[in-house]
């Protein structure tokens, strides 16, 4: 009997263990490693940050679901990787600590044959001052919709301002992006036209003041270096298609910017011509950048090779082309196909937790040295994507042998469809849909954008709005794992 | 003033950008026409899903 042993149960790892546990069946063991009771459909975060949808909407309990699937589950965090196991034994193993099952802060020592690494992010708010309490968790200035609790929290802080501007207190609101380095630009995008739509609605739109504020170089980055759609018989920059929106719905923005600092009420920021500046709030959401979860990873003697497992940023190494050097030497071919870890080939990563080759968007830095920046969006369908694709690869090795055929799932052939609401109800709402193919661009194959531009499109009205709402219903369908799921794509 | 043109000029920003007219705002929420866009993006969302496995 084999095992797989999969670090995190969000989209990837979640989509990773389900599918390895199915085609395995009984005959070999996945465990699933989370330090998460509940699963989360974080897209959806976005409604309860609102106050639309309560948190139980969006989550559920792992325990039941993974019990059904016949999936050991330890609610615990991994701390360490001895992939070469240690002086006592040849056996890789995870060093995990529990935080839930009645075991809170026990350690175990759990061997694997195969290991996915799929933990997602660690929520980097102390890298800012101010943004983070200091003991890396969010401070009391801004909010966040990053996990459920905390879109919780943002729709109390929400409906406090308008409690406020209904008494005649006229309120700033700043949403985007806390950190020069931050990726998810599109979380904070679909959350301040939430807000706006949400102000319309209780009457106080002409008490508010919206500015958006974010790390991309233009308007319509998204992390993705923008993207061109075909409207009204042109090809447009996503630059355009986002400014647009922003000026029609009356939402100012300062982009280029890397927040250095959050106080209450302020933050300061530098931009990517070097000056400085500051921007006063009432209300703000903003994201933090990301990082690896901080796995260590110790060879048989007890040396530390993390540095040889993980990149500097704390995430996974894998099949991808590090050494790429300048953005004109970029292609395509230095995104990773098989997410297996150079060093140890029984080890892979999938989602955010895979250290990418570069960034996507061109790399920009202010006179003074500050990298300004987004970095690479790794969400939702290519998450799924690459997490089902692994798992199929670890099953044909644990069934057909080391000669057994990698499964592949390059971002720069795969493409991405995101739907940005713009409020809840059917037929008041809106969204921005769009769908980019491939999602890194590969000029190679597509001289000029970079991309196929009749896979590549993005529009606004209620029909995107009503996808959001199936894909919703559906993608938690289907992590509870209700029949038929398995014909559900990513 | 056309509403569609009030926003140009609250800010330099918003006025170098295009902010869409009456027909254009009154197409997103058309039932029947976002009904036919509905149908229209599936089916390139499926493509796009079925290039991506």
């Amino acid at each position: 009997m084999a095992r797989l042993v999969v670090l995190g149960g969000g989209v990837a790892g979640h989509t990773a263990a389900t599918f390895a546990a199915k085609w395995l069946g009984s005959a070999h063991e996945v465990v699933v490693v989370t330090p998460n009771a509940k699963w989360n459909w974080i897209p959806s975060n976005i409604w309860v940050g609102v106050g639309q949808m309560t948190k139980e909407e969006v989550t559920f309990d792992l325990a039941g679901v993974y019990a059904k699937a016949g999936i050991t589950y330890k609610q615990a965090k991994a701390v360490s990787l001895n992939p070469e196991g240690d002086t006592s034994s040849d056996k890789p193993f995870v060093t995990i600590e529990y935080t839930g099952q009645d075991k809170v802060g026990e350690s175990e020592n759990v061997e694997y044959d195969y290991i996915l690494n799929a933990t997602g992010p660690k929520l980097n708010f102390d890298a800012t001052p101010g943004l983070g309490d200091g003991k890396g968790q969010m401070g009391d200035h801004t909010v966040s919709v990053c996990t459920a609790d905390h879109a919780v929290h943002a729709a109390h802080k929400l409906q406090e301002a308008i409690e406020k501007m209904k008494k005649g207190e006229r309120q700033k609101f700043l949403i985007g992006t806390g950190h020069g380095m931050c990726t998810c630009q599109g979380a904070a995008f679909e959350y301040i036209f939430n807000i706006e739509h949400e102000l319309r609605k209780a009457g106080v739109r002409d008490m508010a003041d919206m500015k958006w504020i974010s790390n991309e170089s233009f308007l319509g980055d998204f992390g993705m270096g923008g993207l061109h759609l075909k409207v009204g018989g042109y090809v447009v920059s996503s630059k355009l298609f986002a400014e647009s929106l922003f000026a029609e719905r009356d939402v100012e923005w300062l982009i280029g910017a890397h927040t250095s600092k959050v106080e209450a009420g302020k933050v300061e920021y530098e931009l990517l011509d070097g000056s400085k500046g500051e921007e006063e709030f009432d209300f703000a959401m903003l994201i933090p950048p990301f990082a690896g979860v901080g796995i260590k990873a110790y060879d048989k003697a007890g040396e530390d090779i993390t540095d040889t497992v993980f990149a500097p940023n704390g995430f996974m190494k894998v099949d991808a082309n590090y050494g790429a050097g300048a953005y004109e030497n970029w292609k395509a071919s230095d995104w990773p196909r098989t997410y297996q870890n150079p060093t140890y080939s029984n080890m892979f990563a999938a989602g955010i937790a895979f250290a990418p080759p570069h960034i996507i968007s061109k790399p920009m830095s202010s006179p003074n040295g500050t990298p300004i920046n987004p970095t690479p969006p790794r969400t939702g369908m290519p998450s799924g994507i690459i997490g089902k694709a692994v798992a199929h690869s670890i099953c044909d090795l644990i069934k057909k042998g080391d000669s057994a055929h990698l499964h592949e799932a390059s971002m720069a052939e795969m493409g991405a469809a995101c739907v940005a609401s713009a409020g809840k109800g059917i037929f008041t709402g809106t969204a921005a849909a769009m769908t980019v193919y491939p999602v890194v661009p590969d000029f190679e194959k597509y001289p000029g954008t970079g991309r196929d531009t009749d896979y590549t499109f993005g529009e606004i009205g209620l029909a995107g709005h009503w996808i959001k709402h199936i894909l919703h219903h559906l993608f938690i369908y289907k992590a509870k794992l209700q029949p038929g799921w398995t014909l559900i794509p990513e | 003033m056309r509403k569609e043109e009030i926003n140009f000029q609250k800010s330099d920003n918003f006025n170098r950008t295009m902010i869409p007219g009456t027909f254009a705002r009154k197409m997103r929420t058309c039932v029947i026409w976002q009904f036919i866009r509905f149908v229209a993006i599936n089916i390139k969302m499926i493509v796009v899903v079925g290039k991506s496995h």
